[in-house]
Order: structure tokens, then sequence, then C-alpha cells
């Protein structure tokens, strides 16, 4: 005769939960402690450079949603210049196909992610608006050189403590936690 | 005599009967409500955070020192919510409903003992009257859910009332388990019989008892009437504004109010070493309320089927023998020690919850249409 | 004297916590009985299959992206498969290696959310879904460090991978295999044998080994009802024949083997993982393709086994830059079609679960 069923299960079950009552909190407490993101992150907006940008329109075709504007004229010196360059972020599903076709290193992805804007209007970003600035810093998306620059990502990891105690924590994330830790 | 007895005695020496009589009661009735909505609050912050640490994240802890205060946002939030009455709901029961859920609640605080002589009544019958009132809220939960003219609401209702029909035999049967070894149905008397807690002579009735106020308090693993998951929110489905945080208030009142009288009936009440009388009880309260939060935290939900089947195959037999074992050791060895009763009585209960696993078969449960 | 009685109709969704996403059922029950169902499907159609024909072959990854949004790189797997074959393109040796460890993570990834919320459904408030979110966190972390998203992740290319994975990917990628399987064993240890668990899922809801095959459901719905058809086995693609591992298969059919399977497949993915990183040669990512690719005149069906069955796309080029006719078969779909059968004569929260053991994501039933 075989016992099995007698609330076994459940036991196991909840002794798991109570073990995980003392594993510290993954969670991370946001506006307070931000985590760094991948250096090659696909942030909320790309970052135009001006003197790089040929005007030669690679990352318009490229784009599947046709979001890029990019009106040109003829310069003096046989050039193109950028009369318009206008990007809806609207719109926009940050796929970096843009910024992988540019063959002059002119476009990149944005790392900032706290974007949010009150008017659709708002999102809809012209040429001064698109070039960086403290705001909009490059990330490393198919750009090794600004990569190799970035701060590491913060990466949720497991570290043994002398074998025995197994801790939790974001690799190289400050000791101070948020209130109520 | 209570506490409240020896007011109205001095108050009556300066009053008048009447009022001597009438207002120490509305002061306590007041005292008790006051205790009832505080630990409430306290207890859902207290629920939200440790439910938290189970799932290894934190929990409220923005409001106030490690969030205290974030029951009281949330109690704003929902006052200020807009009352809505479903067109073709039953405007008056579904009125009614929440008040008809919340005030058995608090009335089975008045036979709580909170220390030798805190209590608000102190009843010869006390625990009759708590099984007596707890059950009224199924009606309550029955009327929101007919009234709210909604078809989740209305599977909810009719599931709490096969389950509150179903857990009140076991539970009825365990209090009797301890009603024969305290020898009177007066909860200060329960508790003063117990210079051991009951808990370790009666460990089956304990388990059985445990489970049938989870049951009826409509928590996991047996919220089958709120199943989120299947029926979203069940009978309060349709309320909102103040009459959900009645319903919110309401259900953990019930769990604070059957914390109360597990701690009293099987871990001994307000009796411990050292400490205040109250301070004892509510650290108790908190432990059988930190392990119902813990089985909510761990386990899935039972089907319906399973848990009339939990009830009417598993815990009501069991209730019975239990019920049998007892008064067999009540009437028949009423001098031993009680140590070799606790030792008989956990051999029995482990040898009865295996032997009834065995029924326990999975499968099944479809029905041909 | 008999009670009058009446079936009645339940609408449940599209907005209900537990139909993953917008979907609705239309069930008749006769009390808590499911007499009748009808799936009402479409609340997300955005029209996919059309919008690929107007878009150049790169510029459809991104679309594939947003079909199974749980695990996406898969998609972006399958149709560059489908892409490879119809033009004749050879890919290099580190981007076939990279794909598999990017397709085994997804699915452990995607069942490991699929057993969290189908707990979820069970009514297990949150908690397992928790505990292995944790170990999802992990890996979307990973993916964002190769490729700069946690969801929508487009890093597949023809020809390739967009990027090489970066250097402090790897050192991580291993610590989280060497881990897994012990978080595995969590779960086990949380779930299997839990009585609450195996009473509600065990011989419930059996879809019949024939029924499975007739209705071409695939993926572990299949494996479940005991017919032992997996991809990487029958017809394996990219380089999956190189790899030991097993294909877990149930043996009735029911709730409990649908979710067993998936936790063994979760183990044999680590298997896979641990060979393919410990083979991982060097080199390049990506095969030179013309920017602007035109496949010669013709078709090409590429399916893999993605985590929630078999995922096809078909493609038709006529020589320009844009496919012709661009289709998809979504597992889920397919599987979903199997939930009527399933769940007649059950009860209401059997339908839940039931619906949860499936696994559908409903970016890729209304694509």
């Amino acid at each position: 005769m075989k016992f099995e069923r007698y609330g076994i299960g459940i036991a196991k079950g909840m002794a798991l939960t109570f073990k995980h009552l003392f594993r510290a909190p993954i969670t991370v407490q946001y506006p307070e402690e931000k985590l760094a993101v991948s250096r090659r992150i696909r942030g909320n907006e790309l970052v135009w450079f001006l003197d790089k940008c040929t005007g030669c329109a690679t990352c318009a075709k490229a784009c599947p949603q046709g979001n890029i504007e990019i009106v040109t004229h003829v310069g003096d010196e046989n050039n193109y210049v950028v009369d318009k360059f206008e990007v809806d972020t609207g719109r926009c599903m940050f796929c970096g196909l843009c910024v992988e076709a540019c063959p002059y290193d002119a476009l990149a992805m944005g790392r900032s992610y706290e974007r949010a804007q009150y008017r659709r209007g708002d999102v809809i970003l012209n040429k001064e608006q698109l070039q960086m600035s403290d705001i909009r810093q490059p990330s490393g998306y198919a750009r090794p050189k600004i990569e190799a620059t970035l701060p590491r990502q913060n990466l949720l990891v497991y570290w043994d403590k002398k074998k025995g105690g197994q801790k939790l924590r974001w690799l190289s994330l400050s000791k101070k936690r948020g209130r109520g830790v | 005599m209570t506490l409240l007895e020896q007011f109205q005695l001095w108050l009556g020496g300066i009053w008048p009967d009447w009022a001597a009589y009438i207002v120490p009661g509305i002061v306590g009735i007041l005292v008790v409500l006051g205790f009832v909505v505080i630990s409430v609050i306290v207890f859902i912050w207290y629920e939200r955070r440790l439910l938290g640490r189970f799932q290894i994240r934190l929990g409220p802890n923005r409001l106030g020192p490690e969030g205290i205060f974030q029951p009281l946002a949330t109690a704003l939030k929902i006052l200020l919510k807009e009352d809505i009455v479903p067109a073709m709901g039953d405007k008056i029961i579904h009125w009614l409903a929440p008040v008809i859920v919340f005030v058995p609640v608090l009335m089975v605080f008045a036979v709580v003992p909170f220390g030798e002589k805190a209590i608000l009544a102190d009843l010869n019958v006390g625990i009759v009257y708590v099984v007596a009132i707890s059950s009224v809220s199924a009606v309550g939960i029955y009327m929101a859910g007919w009234a709210s003219n909604n078809k989740y609401a209305l599977i909810a209702a009719l599931r709490t009332v096969a389950q509150m029909v179903s857990y009140e035999l076991p539970v009825v049967l365990a209090i009797l388990g301890v009603v024969l070894m305290a020898g009177s149905m007066s909860m200060t008397q329960i508790v003063t019989a117990q210079t051991l807690p009951f808990i370790i002579f009666q460990p089956l009735g304990f388990v059985i008892f445990f489970l049938g106020t989870v049951a009826e308090m409509n928590r996991s693993p047996f919220d089958l009437l709120e199943a989120d998951s299947e029926i979203v929110a069940g009978y309060h489905i349709e309320y909102s504004g103040m009459k959900f945080a009645m319903f919110y208030l309401g259900e953990y009142g019930h769990a604070l109010a059957y914390a109360c009288i597990i701690s009293t009936l099987f871990l001994g009440g307000w009796q411990g070493p050292f400490l205040p009388p109250i301070i004892w009880l509510m650290i108790k309260v908190v432990a059988v309320f930190s392990v119902i939060v813990w089985m909510r935290a761990t386990l899935p939900r039972l089907r319906v089927d399973q848990l009339m089947a939990f009830a009417w195959k598993g815990l009501l037999p069991m209730a019975i023998i239990n019920l049998f074992i007892i008064a067999a050791e009540v009437l028949l060895l009423p001098e031993i020690t009680p140590w070799i009763i606790v030792a008989m009585n956990f051999v029995f209960a482990g040898v009865l919850i295996v032997l009834w696993s065995k029924l326990f078969t999975l499968g099944g449960g479809r029905v041909e249409v | 004297m008999a009670i009058r009685t009446e079936p009645f109709i339940l609408n449940m969704g599209p907005q209900h916590p537990s139909t993953h996403g917008v979907f609705r059922m239309k069930v008749t029950l006769d009390g808590e009985v499911v007499v009748d169902l009808e799936p009402v499907i479409g609340y997300l159609h955005r029209g996919i299959e059309k919008l690929g024909e107007t878009r150049t072959y790169t510029q459809i990854i991104p679309l594939t992206d947003r079909l199974d949004y749980v695990a996406s790189m898969t998609n972006n797997f399958a149709y560059v498969l489908a892409v490879e074959k119809l033009a004749g393109i050879k890919i290099p040796e580190r981007a076939e290696y990279i794909r598999i460890i990017m397709a085994e993570t997804m699915r452990i990834s995607s069942h490991l959310m699929a057993v969290g919320f189908f707990l979820n459904d069970l009514g297990a408030m949150m908690t397992p879904v928790l505990y292995m979110w944790r170990e999802r966190e992990k890996l979307l972390d990973l993916y964002e460090m190769v490729c700069g998203q946690r969801l929508t992740y487009n890093y597949m290319r023809i020809g390739g991978v967009s990027h090489d994975l970066p250097e402090e990917f790897l050192p991580a990628m291993k610590k989280w295999v060497a881990e897994m399987p012990r978080f595995i064993d969590e779960y086990d240890q949380l779930l299997s044998q839990n009585e609450i668990l195996l009473a509600r899922t065990k011989g419930v809801c059996i879809l019949p080994r024939d029924t499975a095959v007739s209705i071409a459901a695939s993926g572990p719905v299949l494996r479940a009802s005991g017919v032992k058809w997996d991809l990487r086995k029958a017809d394996p693609y990219s380089i999956y024949d190189r790899f030991d591992f097993e294909v877990p298969v149930g043996t009735v059919g029911d709730n409990y083997d649908r979710y067993w399977v998936r936790m063994q497949e979760a183990r044999q993915s680590v298997r896979i993982l641990e060979q393919a990183i410990a083979q991982l040669p060097e080199g390049e990512v990506c095969a030179k393709v013309p920017k602007l690719l035109r496949p010669p005149v013709g078709e090409a069906y590429g399916h893999i086994e993605a985590p929630k069955g078999e995922l096809g796309f078909y493609l038709v080029s006529d020589n320009s830059i844009a496919p012709y006719r661009f289709h998809i078969r979504p597992p889920t779909l397919i599987n979903l079609t199997a939930l009527k059968d399933m769940v007649i004569g059950w009860k209401v929260a059997d339908l839940i679960i039931t619906f949860g053991s499936i696994d559908v994501c409903l970016g890729e039933i209304d694509r």
C-alpha cells in the first residue's frame, strides 16, 4: 500500500514558499534606484548627428513604417543640405533598422526611456530636437564605438556567499535600496 | 464579572439606571468597533507585505514608514469612487447586501475574550452564538450575487450557499470536541479550561476547524466565490465605492474574527506568561493570519465539486470520528495525565489523515451533456 | 417535482483576466457545466500578412516580433529560415549556434510563462508566476544585452543575426544555464506533487491522441497526448541534428501532461544550451546579403518547433523586393481548435485552466 497524497505535496510547496520568505526581493525601487540599461539599448528616441548626415535617405528607405521624413536640397558644394528631418516617435517601433542602414553613422538609437509626452504632437521630433543633448544620449546599438564607452548593464544574479547562503541581487547596484527594504 | 459590568455598576451609582445600562454598552461597542476597523486596516497592510515577501517582491512600501498608510490611501480612493448600481439590478438588495455581510462580522467580536474580564458579553452559549451569527454573512453574499444581475455574480452566489452549508457541519463538529473537553460553551471558560492549549489535545480537530473556517471566510485555496481567474470577482463584481469597501472590510474582518476564534478555542486565547493578555491574543491572531496568508501564497484553488467532496467525504467523517474519540476520552479517561491523551490523539490524527488520503482519487468530474 | 432549469450563455472575454489577451468565449453553461463553446477571435487583428506584402524582406522581421510576443525571437528564426530557403543563403556557423541559443532560451522563457500563468488560472495567486519570472527576467536582461530590447527583439537577420554576442554575454549565460536545473527542481517541488494541482489537472480535459493528430495540433499540446512529434527531430532544421536531447512525451493528454511536458522540455532545452555554448565557434555572425534582397521566383515554407508548436512561414516570391504572398501558420490558432472538444462536459474552472494549458498567444492567433 502506497501513501502519497496525504498532504505531503502541499507541505513541500509551502516549505518552498517559506524558504522564499528569506530570500531578498528582486524588485527595484524604480524612481529612486535605476538599473543601468544595456549598452545596446534601443531606447525611446533616435539621435541624429547633423554633421555626419549626408541626406542620402537610406534610413527613410529602411524604415518599415515610413516614419522618417527627410527633405533635402542641393547645396553649394554639390552636397545635400537637410532641410527637414522629422521622426514621428509615436509611430516608431524602435526596430533599429534605420540605424543599421545608415552608412555614415549619422543616426543612433537613444538611451533614454522616460520620454512620455502629454500631446501627440510632442512626439514628432524635428531635426533640432533629434540632435544629441544631455537628455538624448546615443546608445551603442550597431555603433561599436559608442558601445565601448558606455557603462555595463545591471544583471540579476545569484552570488555564492561562502557556498552556503545564496543571495539574489542586481549586479553592481548600489547597496542602498529604497524605502522600506 | 466583566469589565463592562463593573463599569455599569460604577456608573449606576452616579447616573440613572437606564443611562448606566446603555452608555457603557455603547462605549464598549465603540471600543470593539475601533479595534476591529484599525486591526483590519493593519491586517490588510500586513497581508500585502507578507504576500509580497513570499513572492520575492516588496509589497506596498511607499506611503508612510514601511507603507503602513497604504490601506488608508486605498480606503480613501475607494470612498471617492462612484457608486454604481447595475441598471437591471435589484437596488434595495444590492444596497443591503454589504451591510448584511459586514454587521455579523462585527457581532462576532462581542463574545471574543480579549482578557480575563475584557469581553463585551460573556454569553454562556458564546460559541453557539459565534456559529449562528457568522453564517448570516452567507445570506449577504447570496443577496449580493443575486441583486447584481450578473451571471458571474450569480454563479458565485450559488457557490456560496453550497460552500457555506457544507463547511458549517465539520466546523461545528470540531467545535463540539472543544466544548466537550472544556465542559462549557462560554468563551471565557473555554479559555480558562486550557491549561494546555487544545491544539495539542486535538490536532485533528484543529486541522478540521482551521480548514473549515478558511473555507468559510472564502480565502485561498477555497476562494471560489471570488475566483478572480474564473468568475472574475464573484459576488462583488458589480460593486464599487463604499459598498465594495464594506465587502472588503467584511472579508478581512471575517478573517480577523475567525483568527480570534481559532486562537480562543485551540491556542489558549489570551493566556500566556509575562505579557498582558491582549498582547498574547494578538500574537496568536497574527500567527494564525500569517498561516492563512502563507496558504494563499502557495496553493491553487479547488474546483467546486472537489470542494464539496472535500467537505462531505473528507472533513465531515473525520470530524465525527474525532468527536467520538474526544467524547470517549473525556468519558473514560478523566483522571489520566494529559500527555497520554495528547500522544494518543496525535497518533489518531496521523492515522486518520493518511488513511483518508487513500480515498483521494484523481480525475473524474466530467458530466455527459 | 423537478425544478425547471435551462442553460444560459456566459460571455467570457474579451476583457477577462484569464483569456491571456483579448480572446472571447461564448460559453453555454448548464449550471457550472460547459455545454457548448464558441470561440471568437480577431480582437487583435492587425493584418500582418497583408502588411508583409508591402514591405521588404528585412522590414518584415520587426513585424514577426509582434506575432507570438512571448517568444518573439523564434518568430524571427522561422521567418529568416523561410527567406534563406527561398533565396538559397548559407549562413555562418557562429550565427547558427547563436540562433540555437536564442531559440532554446526563448523556449524556456515561454514555457516558464505558460506554466506560471497556467498556475495563475488555477488560482495560485501569482506566486509561481513570480518565481518563474525571476528566471525569465534574467533571460530578458541577456536579450537586452544582445539586441537592446526586452520584448520585440528584431535580432535575427536574413543570413545570420544582427549583432555578435557582447563579451559579457557568455559568462552570464553559462551561469544561468548552470543554475537553471536547480530552479526547475524548485518548481517541481512547489508544483508537481501538490495535491490540489493534481486533483485539478490529472485526468481533466483529455485531448485524445487521434483528435490531436486530426486537428493538426503541434508542440506540447500534441506531445502531451502521446505523439512523439518534434520538428527538431522529425525535420531537423538549422543544426539541431548536432545536439543530443530527448523529446518528452505525455501519456494521457490531460492538463497535467501538458504542464509536465513543458517542464521536461525546459530541462531538455537546458541540455541543448549546455552543448551549444560548449560548441560555439568563433567567426562571422552574418553572411553577405544584399540590402534589398530579391529572391528568385518561387515559394518556400520554413517551419520550426516554436515553444507553442509548429510555426511556419510560407513565402511566395515574384523576384521583387517584397514577397508576393506572406502567410503565417501560427501554432496556437490550430491548437486552439481543440479547446471545444476538450472542455465539453467539464466545469467553468476546467475551461479556464484548459485554455491556459494550451498556452495561447493572441498576437499570433489574430495576427
